[in-house]
């Protein structure tokens, strides 16, 4: 299935070479968690302190087994905040 | 320095400059700054008066930490009554101003009357004299300042003034300090030239001193500037991408109203953003971002500097515009872009630099441009009467606005009147989208349910920066709560509400909430000022705070209709992303805010609340 991965930020430095904006559209295994991606992009809690999964929050202890749909938009940020 | 316990009185009807002590008795229950001078403030003015008479009063003051080491302790206020609104108005400013008022030896500034003429304030440590301003009157913010300085022949002086907004009575003008820094709601501008008060020009030379224990302030703000230092939002999120990394956020999480509050997604929203900023551009290859920005003695500098692409239609032709100066933040960034649709970064650029050169609130004056798009498009405005084809997305539109509201030319004498009066004269009020007549900032009340909550109740009109729960229901700040329920929200936002009033009071920035809470502020606020101040004492004092400003507010006319949202808000669904079909739960929220308040049913703070608060 695919998914898109939006990584921003500081985090676009983690996206393949040569990706325009912060956005990759990934081939991912049936049944890949959000935690599984994550994993591959080096990303723990600490670092993705903001995931949202088509703009849903999903909490750093739920991520591991929270299943990925094709279509989704997985989105990550580092701590942030504005005004 | 705790306080210099001085103010200055200045009667511009007269011409007098008088110096008073500050009422320290006050100062023990209200700290500074936003709480001590709504104390003045409420205690001198009759809450009817007409905001542009020279009946009100302004007031520009520091808090106890103004032009300390503390970190950002930099802050300033405002404090009047607003024309945009018909309530309270509290501007807070960053910058250099503050701090200099402090190192001149005065805690606060009270201005009441009105000059026969233009006149400027010039400060200069205890010796303090109104000018002849004829020869500014007609300059913007930017060559104020450095008339000012020139002639003075000090480029130390810091300059707060307005611009032409501010001289228009623009009932959105904003004072603005530092060239790019503004005491920016509410229209504090617009009272500004009603009293023919060009600007405030002030040297200090004094320093700080009489903190109460200098040994103890100094160990704890270094301890505490570690904390900011050392937490990634305060130390690392907010110096490289500014409040702008939020754009993104939002919208991605369906909270980014778009088009009027149309939508709550905007599909140019990426190029808008923190990080398009860093992006280098095609025409000339470099990114708009020079660099940050901090104001005196912050230590997260989350301050844009920036510099629009020359070959911009908006500035092919007028350098002046060319160098580096303030740029985007988050809330400029999306009320003049999102929130009539507009994608052009450089553009927006473009607005908010004649926002700050001529002193203009770019939020409410955004947003009023959307609610102008939506009645064009409805047929309600027509290109006749605007002077522009003005459909959602315009940029040629939303510059052209930009340009003539600040100087009240044609339809911008219009604009200049904000959404609310806007709307109401071509027969669509719902369409504004505003609480007292202020209007949104950036976050949707539908799909972040607590801040629909905030704004409805903010003594100043809506506002992000009286309840913040964005923190929380976004950012997981200090825990995360979900942002689509309303359960818990009015104790969410009480709770945001009356702790950034300490903030506020103390004279430091707000952003050091996103890593310190009241214990980190508390311990740096008794070493600095005399007197017991323990927690307790501080969450009472917020408390109070607020339930003065809500007095004032009760006094002047407003009433439990004016804690609405607009009908948008209420029965027209999020269309999109994840908050699709939620409207704002204020109808479930408002009753238990009230309770918790002490407030009866109809929002009065009864009567054992206030005698707990001592008011």
């Amino acid at each position: 299935m695919k998914i898109t991965l939006k990584l921003h930020a500081n985090l676009m430095d983690r996206l393949p070479p040569g990706t325009k904006g912060h956005a990759v559209v990934l081939d991912v295994d049936d049944g890949t968690c959000v935690g599984d991606v994550l994993a591959q992009y080096d990303l723990p809690p600490k670092i993705a302190k903001l995931v949202l999964v088509n703009g849903h929050y999903v909490a750093p202890e739920a991520r591991a087994a929270a299943p990925l749909h094709d279509g989704d938009h997985l989105a990550v940020w580092p701590p942030v905040a504005g005004g | 320095m705790g306080w210099t316990r001085k103010v200055l009185r200045v009667n511009l009807t007269t011409g007098t400059c008088v110096a008073e002590p500050l009422n320290m008795e006050w100062a023990q229950d209200y700290l500074g700054c936003r709480g001590l001078a709504t104390k003045y403030f409420t205690t001198e003015v009759d809450p009817k008066v007409d905001p542009l008479s020279p009946a009100n009063k302004m007031l520009m003051v520091t808090g106890p930490l103004t032009g300390t080491m503390a970190s950002t302790g930099g802050r300033y206020s405002v404090v009047t009554k607003g024309p945009l609104t018909g309530a309270i108005a509290c501007s807070n400013s960053g910058g250099y101003f503050g701090a200099e008022m402090k190192f001149a030896g005065w805690d606060m500034i009270i201005f009441e009357g009105k000059s026969p003429k233009p006149v400027y304030l010039y400060v200069e440590n205890d010796r303090a004299e109104l000018l002849d301003a004829a020869g500014l009157w007609g300059k913007s913010c930017w060559d104020t300042e450095e008339t000012i300085k020139a002639s003075h022949q000090d480029p130390q002086i810091r300059v707060c003034s307005i611009g032409l907004a501010g001289e228009n009575q623009v009932l959105f003008a904003c004072i603005i300090n530092d060239l790019h820094r503004a005491a920016g709601r509410s229209g504090v501008g617009a009272v500004m030239g009603s009293k023919n008060l060009k600007a405030v020009a002030i040297r200090g030379t004094k320093g700080f001193g009489g903190i109460r224990d200098f040994p103890a302030f100094l160990e704890v703000t270094n301890q505490k500037k570690k904390i900011l230092a050392d937490n990634a939002v305060t130390g690392q999120g907010l110096p490289k991408y500014g409040t702008q990394v939020l754009m993104n956020v939002i919208n991605e999480m369906g909270a980014l109203p778009t088009r009027n509050h149309r939508d709550v997604q905007f599909d140019q929203a990426s190029k808008i953003g923190g990080e398009a900023m860093h992006e280098k551009r095609p025409t000339d290859g470099k990114a708009q971002l020079v660099t940050n920005a901090a104001c005196f003695a912050c230590t997260i500098a989350c301050g844009r500097i920036s510099k629009i692409d020359q070959t911009h239609f908006t500035v092919t032709n007028n350098p002046k515009y060319w160098g580096a100066t303030g740029g985007l933040e988050y809330e400029a960034a999306w009320a003049l872009g999102a929130a009539n649709g507009v994608g052009d970064l450089e553009a927006l650029h473009y607005a908010n630099m004649l926002c700050n050169e001529q002193g203009m609130d770019p939020i409410t004056f955004g947003t009023t441009v959307g609610a102008a798009m939506e009645l064009y498009e409805l047929g309600l405005l027509t290109k006749e009467q605007i002077g522009e084809e003005a459909p959602f997305g315009s940029t040629k539109a939303m510059a052209h606005f930009a340009e003539i509201t600040a100087r009240g030319e044609g339809f911008g004498k219009e604009l200049a009147l904000g959404s609310k009066r806007l709307c109401a004269k071509y027969g669509r009020p719902d369409l504004s989208m505003s609480v007292k007549g202020q209007e949104f900032p950036a976050y949707d009340g539908r799909a972040i349910q607590g801040m629909g909550l905030a704004y409805a109740t903010s003594n100043r009109g809506a506002c992000h920066l009286r309840g913040y729960t964005v923190a929380s229901e976004v950012l997981g700040i200090p825990v995360k709560t979900d942002p689509h329920v309303t359960e818990g929200k009015a104790e969410l936002v009480k709770a945001f509400q009356d702790a950034t009033g300490v903030f506020d009071s103390a004279g430091i920035c707000i952003f050091t909430s996103f890593a310190w809470g009241l214990a980190d502020v508390q311990p740096q606020i008794a070493a600095a000022c005399e007197g017991d101040w323990s927690m307790e004492k501080l969450a009472l004092m917020g408390e109070r705070i607020w339930n003065m400003e809500k007095q004032f507010n009760l006094a002047a006319g407003l009433g439990k209709k004016d804690d609405d949202l607009p009908p948008r808000l209420k029965t027209e669904a999020c269309k999109t992303g994840p908050a699709k079909g939620l409207v704002s739960g204020l109808d479930k929220m408002l009753p238990e805010y009230y309770q918790i308040r002490g407030w009866n049913e109809d929002g009065v703070p009864k009567r054992e609340t206030l005698e707990r608060l001592g008011l």
